[in-house]
């Protein structure tokens, strides 16, 4: 199904936020929805979402390469993205990733092997004073997860696995 | 003292509408709709001294009166990328006090003659976005977004708008260009945006601390708010404190207040009570401040940290202890640097991408003494040739912890 026909209300709320002469700012509410679905955007999204701003599918892919929250590959369920960044590595943010990847047995980007979780590294979220923290990214949107532990994080895990089963 | 933007702390569920107007909510947005000129407000806005909270700390007022009324519409854009590491005060902002910050949005779109503002948020934000929808929609009903506000001719609206993961859409021109649905890289300036902003048009970018100062500005007048804080800073500010500190958070303070007052009275002092050793006052931006005594009894105002050879830029405060080697906080700034440098210009680019080379081979034990120094001419060689800030940014740490910190980088260095 085309997102046109999927989410025909979410996509003239959208165009509504922007002068009519300008309906390329629409691109990236667009692409989000495109996302999510699946969590990742299709070839098909992109040339659906160019034909509806009138601008080229390679316009549209730029987008989608330029920005790391929009993804054109299919990962784990959920992307646990555990900040790495200065303030939290003050914090042992460093060591909480590498025990963490123990446990589940990968390596920072890979996805476990049932397909749930893929762990990344990423940069500061907004929350230096709550680390260790990360975020979960999946088709129901972006959740934070503050002043966590190893335990805590598989908890967590274990949940998610219960609610996609 | 009472809080003037933290005021959430003092007053429960002012997120909520009812409570926020009991409260005062929207009494100065009437009041400059219905009884002020545009550019009276403006001129009280100037009065009171307020500098943007973003980082660059520019004249909010003066900035404002910088609109081109010879090219129409005009839009405000209020900046919520918050992507600083070391940055998380815009967030518990629009979280526990959000109708103050639209209620300033507000207020600075009728002052500069706005019709349509937006507030773009970092991606990450999904859900503070889907907050402030829902408080819009609750302005709208109550009469206080729309049109015809007030019964006279002013009308406004406010949409929301996620960025999608990129740090150098906060700077101003990258995320004007993110809202107009290209790839978030700076523009070349001037023209700068209150002469050729979002679609060409005038547009005032402001900080959402900034922002939301605004209010009560308004409602207290000018001098008040010039009362507080220093001669050159003027109010308050919320300083985000994170690192090696037992109580990281957000400290709202007087500008004047010491670096000693907000890391061991407020922050409850060191880890393990181990000594300071520096202090990045500006995020992963800054230099890096030795940590003395003299130091420590600075205020903090953009004009003393100054002194000090730092920046206090944004006011996020990351401090660093005597465990704590710079060569390794060093390699983290680049290591981000590195990742969110958009590419467009040569110098920040390539420069990037040594200095991390470099950073972890020091970092690692493997550098020698050859490899600090050509680190530091990378660094020096940027500094001034970038297209953007983001660019000088990155070169701070680096020069400032090889001047100021010798020994951390000849301890992992071999001759
Ligand atoms: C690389 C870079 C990143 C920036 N990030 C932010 C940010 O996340 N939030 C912000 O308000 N300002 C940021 N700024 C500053 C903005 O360009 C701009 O000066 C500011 O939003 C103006 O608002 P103010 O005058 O209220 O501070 C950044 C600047 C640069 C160069
Ligand atoms: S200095 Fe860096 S971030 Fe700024 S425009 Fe150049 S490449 Fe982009
Ligand atoms: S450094 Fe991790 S949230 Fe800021």
């Amino acid at each position: 199904m085309s997102l046109a026909e999927k989410y025909p209300q979410e996509i003239q709320k959208i165009f509504a936020k922007y002068p009519p002469e300008q309906k390329r700012s629409a691109v990236m509410p667009l692409l989000y929805l495109a996302q999510r679905e699946e969590g990742f955007i299709t070839k098909g999204a992109m040339e659906e979402i160019a034909g509806m701003l009138g601008i080229k599918v390679t316009e549209v892919a730029e987008i989608v390469g330029f920005y790391t929250l929009y993804h054109d590959e299919k990962a784990g369920k959920y992307r646990m993205q555990v900040c790495t960044d200065l303030p939290c590595a003050l914090r042992g943010a460093d060591k909480f990733i590498e025990e963490l990847c123990g446990n589940l047995g990968v390596k920072v980007g890979e996805t476990t092997e049932d397909g749930l979780v893929t762990v990344e590294a990423v940069m500061c979220l907004a929350a230096c004073d709550k680390a260790p923290m990360l975020q979960t990214q999946g088709s129901d949107g972006i959740n934070y997860h503050e002043n966590m532990t190893v335990d805590k994080t598989l908890e967590l895990i274990e949940a998610l696995k219960k609610s996609v089963a | 003292m009472a809080h003037i933007i933290l005021r959430h702390r003092d007053i429960p569920e002012l997120n909520t509408l009812p409570v926020y107007q009991r409260n005062g909510g929207f009494a100065a947005f009437k009041k400059a709709v219905t009884g002020m000129k545009p550019e009276e407000v403006t001129a009280v806005v100037k009065n009171s001294g307020l500098r943007g909270r973003g980082g660059a700390g520019f004249p909010t007022g003066m900035k404002w009166g910088f609109m081109d009324n010879n090219n129409w519409p005009h839009y405000v854009v209020a900046n919520a990328d918050e992507s600083e590491p070391g940055t998380f005060k815009d967030r518990e902002i629009m979280e526990g006090n959000p109708f103050q910050f639209l209620e300033g949005v507000a207020i600075a779109s009728y002052a500069v003659g706005a019709n349509a503002a937006y507030v773009y948020l970092r991606g990450e934000f999904w859900q503070v976005a889907a907050f402030l929808d829902q408080k819009i929609e609750e302005m709208e009903q109550a009469g206080f977004l729309g049109d015809k506000l007030f019964g006279t001719d002013y009308s406004l609206r406010i949409y929301t708008h996620l960025g999608a993961g990129a740090y150098i859409c906060g700077e101003e021109t990258a995320l004007l260009e993110s809202i107009e649905g290209k790839r978030g890289q700076p523009r070349l300036r001037p023209p700068f945006p209150p002469s050729f902003g979002l679609y060409g048009k005038p547009t005032v970018v402001n900080n959402v601390e900034t922002l939301t100062n605004v209010p009560l500005i308004l409602e207290n007048d000018a001098d008040w708010y010039k009362s507080l804080g220093t001669a050159d800073s003027a109010g308050v500010k919320v300083f985000s404190l994170s690192g090696r500190v037992k109580k990281p958070g957000n400290y709202e303070l007087p500008f004047g207040t010491t670096f000693r007052e907000l890391i061991y009275t407020h922050g409850g002092g060191i880890i393990d009570d181990r000594p300071v050793k520096g202090i990045m006052a500006a995020g992963a931006s800054s230099s890096i401040i030795v940590a003395d005594e003299k130091a420590l009894d600075t205020p903090m105002d953009y004009a003393s940290v100054r002194t000090l050879g730092g920046d206090l830029g944004s006011a996020s405060v990351i401090v660093l202890d005597d465990t704590i080697g710079i060569d390794w906080v060093v390699n983290k700034t680049i290591h981000f640097f590195k990742h969110e440098s958009c590419g467009k210009c040569t110098p920040c680019r390539e420069g990037n991408y040594w200095m991390q080379h470099l950073t972890e081979r020091i970092h690692s034990g493997q550098g020698d003494a050859s490899d600090v120094e050509l680190l530091n001419s990378v660094a020096r060689q940027m500094q001034g040739k970038c297209l953007c800030a983001l660019g000088e940014f990155a070169t701070m740490a680096v020069v400032t912890g090889i001047e100021r910190f010798p020994e951390d980088f000849s301890v992992k260095t071999r001759v």
